[in-house]
């Protein structure tokens, strides 16, 4: 194997990872730009989502319908999350938000070792999308999956594109995020800009929760904590709020890691979620707006 | 106004607080259909707060808002843009991320009709040719004088009925505030009913028919704008002056 | 009796009924009640060195308990019995090998180096404000949490860290809850602890009339993660053995929880709410393990405690945003002082 191939493969799998950050870290953006939320539940929204595949796919559906109700399911999840939740609490302080999101996370969280313990079960994942393909004579694999979450990925963000630039939906919703007052005053229906805020962010963590899920072969209730945090570094990296930076921001997470893990002596990568919480205290104190909206200011 | 047209908007004894703060103490204002009101008066005198209660974007605590016959105190302001009032707002608000076209499609979206909403954008290039040249640019990167013609057109794309327009001459320069106020003159002309806030007295009084004077919260004094410009009393009403 | 009499009264009483609770609870009641009431006045420690950031500084943190699991760390390392640190720690630098601390001195010099470890990192954090600070102290946690989990030369890794010898009883922590509620007490009705309300009700008047932003956060957060140090060596006492994420999530969970029950901006709320969460959660645990109605027999639910916990924390932020105490100290009518203070406050916002 030589040098160049070893950092294509590394390429490869950076791609493939940021993929995954970027599509959860997008749905964390959509819904801190218009109600600025840290909605931490929305982990636990993926997992909905991909408990929702595992358990059609367990009583024989097929899978790709079991997929769509997947991402139906975590959509519901999210609209009622945000119905009981957070619509209560919506004028009070960020700090009371951002507590009651934790506290969603909490319950979501323990219900779900409550009816399906702690521990791993399979994710039934089609034999067509576990094979792997080998490129220079092997040297580089990537699987199916791999290939599809980037595809998918692609998709799925050129949907959003149009969705965000195209509709007066998505134009209200970019609209509010920037100056709430403003929205109300053209007369935009807030209430339900955030709703389908929520929906669509939520059925993005969805699908990020199935794909996550087919990467690492099982389901578990906690499994959406990890990407969450993940994904709130590349939000906050890109310039939180904005769904352009969720996207740069979660390919430079995959980046770094991937960096972290393949270049750097083991005694270095095993501290990888260190340094990646490291970077984001940094930001925070060095570009709180993140790289895309570098006059931020949220300091003294 | 020799047969005084219907009234339009009744604002009644309007009441609003800001926590433990009175802001308006019993606010009482017509505007009859096709007039110009000027609200003028100090800083803090309850301008900004009674459009914006007019809005729907604060509740009043006491009073009542009649719009074309229907009470709308505490509304919801989507709702209020749709019964016909849009709102310039002070400080211009517009989506600074997004492009001029997308503002004034915004501007518009609480309608259906496209052919409508196509011949209004149509108008508005006639009345601010500027942002025809400027659509597809951010209109965070307009200048102040562009931005506050886009707020206008932004507001006007709701097609209102009435157009409540908050401090238009603040943050421009000079040269332009003319610009902007002919075109006001010139929606006037066009028969556009309007309830303005502008710290400019005598622009404001050029314009409008009539003005009513605020004073902490309260109408201090009202009348007719010809008569308003001579008198002493809106020197000191506006001032806050002793004598 | 005039007002400062009555005040030295109250403080005496105190001070008599926990000593006699420390010193006699152990004889009196069963050992399950008594380990109640310890942890109930642990978790008060840990609660009350969290509330001096978080409910009078306006600090919110989430990252305290990456503090407790250092002092818990530190002290356990320390105080480890020589003859088994070359067994559970062989990796150790030698001359931690060489001693092995008692008790006190140990807690001692967690609280130090916990504090001194707030003031690396507070002096970059406490510039943020809001939301932001919170978010940074969480990652903050996040990389004690992993920290913890790779020095596996001091800390056993992700496995078990034990042999830490069982020293912590009630009159040790109510001894040192004594000592946070007299330090805390002095310092929020002090002149610094004007400021702190200051600093945490508007910064920017704050600093306009002299005070020190900066300063009044930092020190407020360094001396809360002292007691949070200390607060961590006695549960590592208290376990005898934990792990990483012993102090994780979960824990941060719990004393937030704690904390906003009972009001954020009150001493004597922070304690009422680690009480009512303790004893909530201790008759929700004998629930859930089951129990039979009649012919019913309900079956082990092993986590719904948590998940009403979760409900209760939501319904206090709905319904009850500044808790149960809010701002107000629980006074038994022999003062009315801070209460007053805060209430002319308020009417001034």
């Amino acid at each position: 194997m030589t040098q160049l191939d070893y950092i294509l493969q590394q390429i490869v799998n950076a791609v493939s990872l940021g993929s995954l950050y970027a599509l959860v870290a997008v749905g964390l953006s959509i819904v801190f730009g218009v109600l600025k939320l840290t909605n931490f539940a929305h982990g636990d929204v993926m997992m909905v989502g991909a408990f929702g595949v595992a358990l059609l796919v367990g009583i024989g559906v097929p899978f790709p319908v079991a997929v769509i109700c997947g991402i139906a399911a975590a959509a519901v999840a999210g609209f009622l999350i945000e119905r009981i939740a957070y619509r209560p609490i919506r004028d009070a302080p960020d700090v009371a938000r951002l507590l009651t999101s934790l506290a969603v996370t909490y319950i979501i969280e323990n219900v779900g070792i409550l009816v399906f313990t702690s521990s791993p079960r399979n994710f039934p994942l089609p034999d067509i999308l576990n094979t792997s393909w080998e490129m220079s004579n092997g040297a580089i694999t990537f699987t199916s999956i791999n290939l599809l979450t980037i595809a998918l990925t692609f998709v799925s963000l050129l949907l959003l594109g149009w969705f965000i630039t195209r509709t007066t939906t998505g134009l209200g919703m970019r609209a509010a995020a920037e100056d709430m007052s403003a929205a109300h005053l053209v007369g935009l229906n807030v209430n339900r800009l955030i709703i389908v805020a929520f929906i669509v962010a939520s059925a993005y963590a969805g699908l990020a929760g199935i794909l996550w899920a087919a990467q690492a072969g099982v389901v578990q209730p906690q499994m959406g904590f990890t990407p969450l945090l993940k994904a709130f570094v590349a939000a906050i990296i890109g310039g939180f709020g904005s769904i352009a930076g969720a996207l740069v921001g979660g390919y430079i997470l995959g980046a770094l890691e991937i960096f972290i893990v393949a270049f750097l002596p083991s005694s270095v990568s095993s501290y990888r979620d260190a340094i990646v919480f490291a970077v984001l205290i940094a930001f925070l104190l060095v570009r709180p707006g993140g790289l895309l909206q570098p006059n931020r200011e949220i300091k003294l | 106004m020799a047969t005084p047209s219907p009234v339009l908007l009744s604002v009644e004894n309007l009441e609003v607080n800001f926590g433990a703060v009175r802001a308006l103490k019993g606010i009482s204002l017509d505007v009859h259909a096709g007039e110009v009101v000027a609200l003028v008066g100090a800083n803090g005198a309850g301008k900004s707060t009674t459009l914006r209660t007019i809005s729907g974007l604060s509740r009043p605590r006491g009073g009542r808002i009649i719009f074309d016959g229907k009470p709308i105190g505490g509304v919801a302001p989507s709702r209020i843009v749709s019964l016909g009032i849009a709102q310039s707002p002070e400080g211009r608000r517009l989506f600074g991320g997004l492009t001029v076209a997308d503002n004034l499609r915004l501007g518009a979206c609480t309608r259906t009709d496209k052919d409508a909403i196509l011949r209004d954008s149509e108008r508005m290039f006639m009345l601010f040719p500027i942002l025809k040249q400027r659509l597809k640019q951010l209109a965070g990167t307009l200048s102040g004088g562009e931005q506050q013609q886009l707020a206008l057109a932004r507001a006007l794309m709701a097609a209102p009925r009435l157009l409540l327009l908050d401090e238009p001459s603040l943050g421009v320069a000079p040269l332009l505030v003319r610009h902007i106020f002919s075109a006001l003159a010139e929606l006037k002309r066009q028969g556009m009913t309007m309830l303005l806030v502008e710290q400019n007295i005598t622009l404001a009084l050029d314009l409008a028919d009539r003005a009513y004077v605020l004073r902490t919260g309260q109408v201090a004094l009202s009348g007719r704008s010809a008569e308003l410009r001579d008198s002493e009393r809106v020197a000191q009403a506006y001032l806050g002056a002793a004598t | 009796m005039s007002r400062e009499a009555r005040i030295t009264l109250l403080v005496l009483v105190a001070v008599v009924a926990g000593a006699v609770v420390a010193f006699g609870a152990p004889h009196v009641l069963s050992d399950y009640f008594v380990r109640i009431i310890l942890l109930i006045a642990l978790n008060a420690i840990l609660v009350l060195a969290l509330s001096l950031s978080n409910g009078f500084t306006g600090v919110f943190s989430l990252g305290h308990v990456g503090f407790i699991g250092a002092g818990a760390y530190i002290s356990g390392i320390l105080s480890i019995p020589v003859q088994q640190k070359m067994a559970l720690l062989p990796h150790l630098p030698g001359f931690l090998h060489a001693f092995s601390l008692p008790f006190l001195p140990a807690t001692l010099v967690a609280g130090v180096l916990t504090a001194l470890l707030a003031v690396v990192v507070g002096y970059p954090l406490m510039r943020l404000s809001g939301y932001f600070v919170s978010v940074a102290t969480m990652g903050f946690l996040i990389i004690v949490n992993v920290v913890l989990i790779n020095a596996s030369d001091f800390t056993r890794g992700a496995r078990t860290f034990t042999g830490v010898p069982l020293e912590t009883t009630l009159p040790w922590v109510m001894g040192w809850l004594a000592i946070t509620v007299f330090v805390l007490a002095r310092l929020v009705y002090s002149p610094f602890g004007r400021a702190m309300k200051a600093v945490r009700d508007d910064t920017i008047a704050a600093s306009a009339v002299g005070i020190g932003v900066l300063r009044t956060r930092l020190i407020a957060f360094v001396i809360g993660a002292f007691f949070s140090g200390v607060g961590g060596s006695l549960y590592a006492h208290y376990l005898g053995s934990f792990s990483p994420n012993t102090f994780y999530f979960a824990l941060t969970m719990s004393l937030i929880t704690m904390l906003v029950l009972g009001g954020m901006g009150s001493l004597t709320g922070a304690v009422v709410g680690v009480i009512c969460v303790s004893l909530l959660s201790e008759v929700l645990r004998s629930v859930e393990r089951g129990f039979t109605i009649g012919d019913f027999a309900v079956p082990a639910l092993f986590g719904a405690s948590q998940i009403v916990l979760g409900f209760i924390f939501i319904l206090v932020m709905i319904f009850r945003p500044k808790g149960i105490m809010g701002d107000r100290e629980l006074t038994f009518g022999s003062t009315q002082r801070s209460a007053t203070v805060n209430q002319t406050e308020e009417r001034k916002r």
